[in-house]
């Protein structure tokens, strides 16, 4: 059996999709697979969807399929992806009609559903399933009656039954970061669903491919300046055997670097106990992870081990909490600090007065502490400028709209030489994130693969 | 034996989950994996992030690439949407580590 080569496409909503177009042409994959969705993400997805029900995919989907819909066709590169989110078949219908717009037929595109519980959420907890947070135990009912969304996450194997039905791309919303890239892998090499060694190996190369150039250079913290090509970076491509064990590279002339120091890093990003990840397909173990520099910017990947996959699947939810109001100002040199203090107070005592509702309030002075908080080292005298940001949480969007009213008249009421007013931030709907567990069969026996291929217009 | 920023002989990323951020630390050479292991406990972790992180701190321990991991709970103000905080995402937790001081022997730094 030859092996399998497969391409990392996007790492999150917004990513370029440039180097995926390069690994397309040159790179001699097999598969790009996609990882568009984040906590973060979802919450975007569902504003989006409650201001237009047609919308909650990731939008840059259209940009996506366009740059790349002709390799499927020239090259047969196959496209899996989880920028349905929200509304996978939406995602669908849109891939359907850029095929077209391009003049591509005889495409197989299929969705995968089931991962969205939002509607049956009344009737699970009639049927006994608690929904309580799977870390603290608090009970749902605290933020039932707020939810937004709610999503389990699911695996591989529906994306390997629509691979079997021959779908050219595949589109789910919620399964798992690493389900698009072990998916292509189940269904070539035909692995047994309890070869958990070879599954775990799949999903660690998924792991470390899904979040695009933190494998290839990207977000290193080593010697980062001597990274080359950042602006061309190129985003990984695993070479998979049979046997599980695969090789990390990037497109020939690309940008970036592939070493054991980049991929260790990525290896680490975002994993618990590492001897534990666990997904719904096999909890995987890493703790005797081997890399080995085989090539320039190519690194062999071994000794990945599995255990059985869990019960139940992780459910992810997303509620209202409130918003969030927010102001930025600027203040120079001499005593910029000092100046910037001062105001904050201001805006402290003014809040008083003004009596303004609130659930929490941050000031960061940004150019000092914004991004160390209180780990920073306090800066020299002669520091040129630091701009003071207040955010607010507030019940309801008017509140946090006063709030950002109460700033412009500093400019000539408060401390001299205000420089900057980065104004008029809209406020910002909080999303608060609540995770729970259900037992894997009730969210499987829903869950549907339906394929549709483009027809030709007469 | 001088103290050193653990940014001269470690690496780190950061990511979040929810409301808990977890820091990957690489030594940058096998040899410093001992000081990381010996020095670089949870109970220092949990001092050092004072004010940022509110919950505990497990660390988790990884030879094969000579490496910590430490899962930190409470530490992003709510999570990534739901958060005031600049750093939302917990990006910046892994440099904030690098800050941390160990001691070394002299002649193992240049």
């Amino acid at each position: 059996m030859r092996p399998i080569r497969i391409g990392a496409a996007q790492g999150f909503y917004g990513d370029t999709i440039e180097p995926a177009v390069a690994t397309a042409k040159a790179g001699n994959v097999d598969y790009l697979c996609f990882d568009c969705l984040a906590e973060l993400t979802m919450a975007i997805l569902r504003k989006d969807q409650l201001k237009d029900e047609n919308l909650g995919y990731t939008r840059d989907i259209t940009g996506a399929m366009k740059a790349l819909l002709p390799y499927v066709k020239e090259k047969g590169i196959k496209l899996l992806t989880n920028a349905g989110g929200l509304n996978p078949v939406g995602a669908q219908q849109e891939v359907l009609r850029v095929a077209q717009e391009l003049g591509i037929t005889d495409l197989k595109v299929a969705v995968v559903k089931g991962d969205n519980i939002f509607e049956d959420m009344e009737e699970l907890m009639d049927s006994g399933i608690s929904f309580d947070h799977w870390e603290t135990n608090e009970s749902i009912s605290t933020i039932k009656d707020k939810l937004l969304f709610a999503n389990a996450y699911i695996g591989a194997q529906p994306i390997v039954e629509a691979l079997r039905q021959e779908a050219d791309i595949v589109i789910t919303g919620r399964t798992t970061d690493t389900a698009q890239f072990l998916a292509p892998l189940l269904y070539e090499f035909n692995w047994e669903q309890d070869d958990w060694n070879r599954l775990a190996s799949g999903v660690f190369m998924g792991h470390l491919l899904e979040c695009s150039a933190q494998s290839t250079g990207g977000n290193f913290s080593g010697d980062w300046q001597d990274i080359e090509a950042m602006d061309q970076i190129g985003y990984p491509i695993a070479t998979c055997e049979p046997s599980g064990d695969f090789v990390v590279s990037k497109v020939e002339g690309s940008g970036g670097l592939v070493s054991p120091e980049t991929i260790q890093e990525q290896m680490l990003y975002e994993i618990h106990d590492p001897s534990a990840y666990v997904t719904p397909d096999v909890v995987v173990d890493i703790t005797k992870v081997q890399f080995e520099q085989v090539r320039d910017n190519e690194v062999k990947v071994t000794g990945v081990h599995g255990k059985p996959k869990p019960e139940e699947l992780k459910v992810v939810m997303g509620y209202e909490n409130g918003y969030m109001g927010q102001v930025i100002i600027g203040f120079s040199w001499p005593d910029a600090l000092a100046k910037a203090k001062k105001a904050d107070q201001i805006i402290r005592q003014k809040l008083k007065r003004h009596s303004l509702d609130y659930e929490e309030l941050q000031t960061d002075f940004m150019g000092y502490n914004s991004l160390h908080g209180p780990l920073a080292e306090p800066p020299g005298e002669d520091i040129n400028e630091i701009y003071l940001r207040m955010a607010i949480k507030t019940a309801s969007k008017r509140e946090a709209m006063k709030f950002a009213r109460l700033f412009p008249p500093l400019a000539l009421n408060g401390p001299p030489s205000m420089g900057a007013y980065i104004g008029n931030i809209p406020p910002r709907q909080l999303v608060g994130m609540w995770a729970s567990l259900i037992p894997c069969e009730i969210v499987e026996r829903n869950v549907d693969v339906h394929v549709q291929e483009v027809f030709v217009n007469a | 034996m001088p103290n050193v920023q653990l940014k001269e002989i470690a690496r780190a990323r950061s990511g979040d989950k929810g409301n808990t951020v977890n820091i990957g630390l690489i030594a940058k050479d096998q040899a410093w994996y001992d000081t990381l292991v010996h020095q670089v406990t949870s109970k220092r972790v949990s001092e050092h992030f004072d004010g940022l992180v509110e919950g505990e701190v497990t660390r988790y321990e990884l030879p094969n690439i000579h490496a910590l991991n430490f899962v930190c709970t409470e530490a992003l103000g709510g999570g990534g949407s739901s958060s005031l905080r600049l750093d939302n995402l917990g990006k910046c937790f892994a440099s904030n580590l690098l800050r941390l001081e160990v001691k070394v022997e002299k002649n193992k730094v240049d």
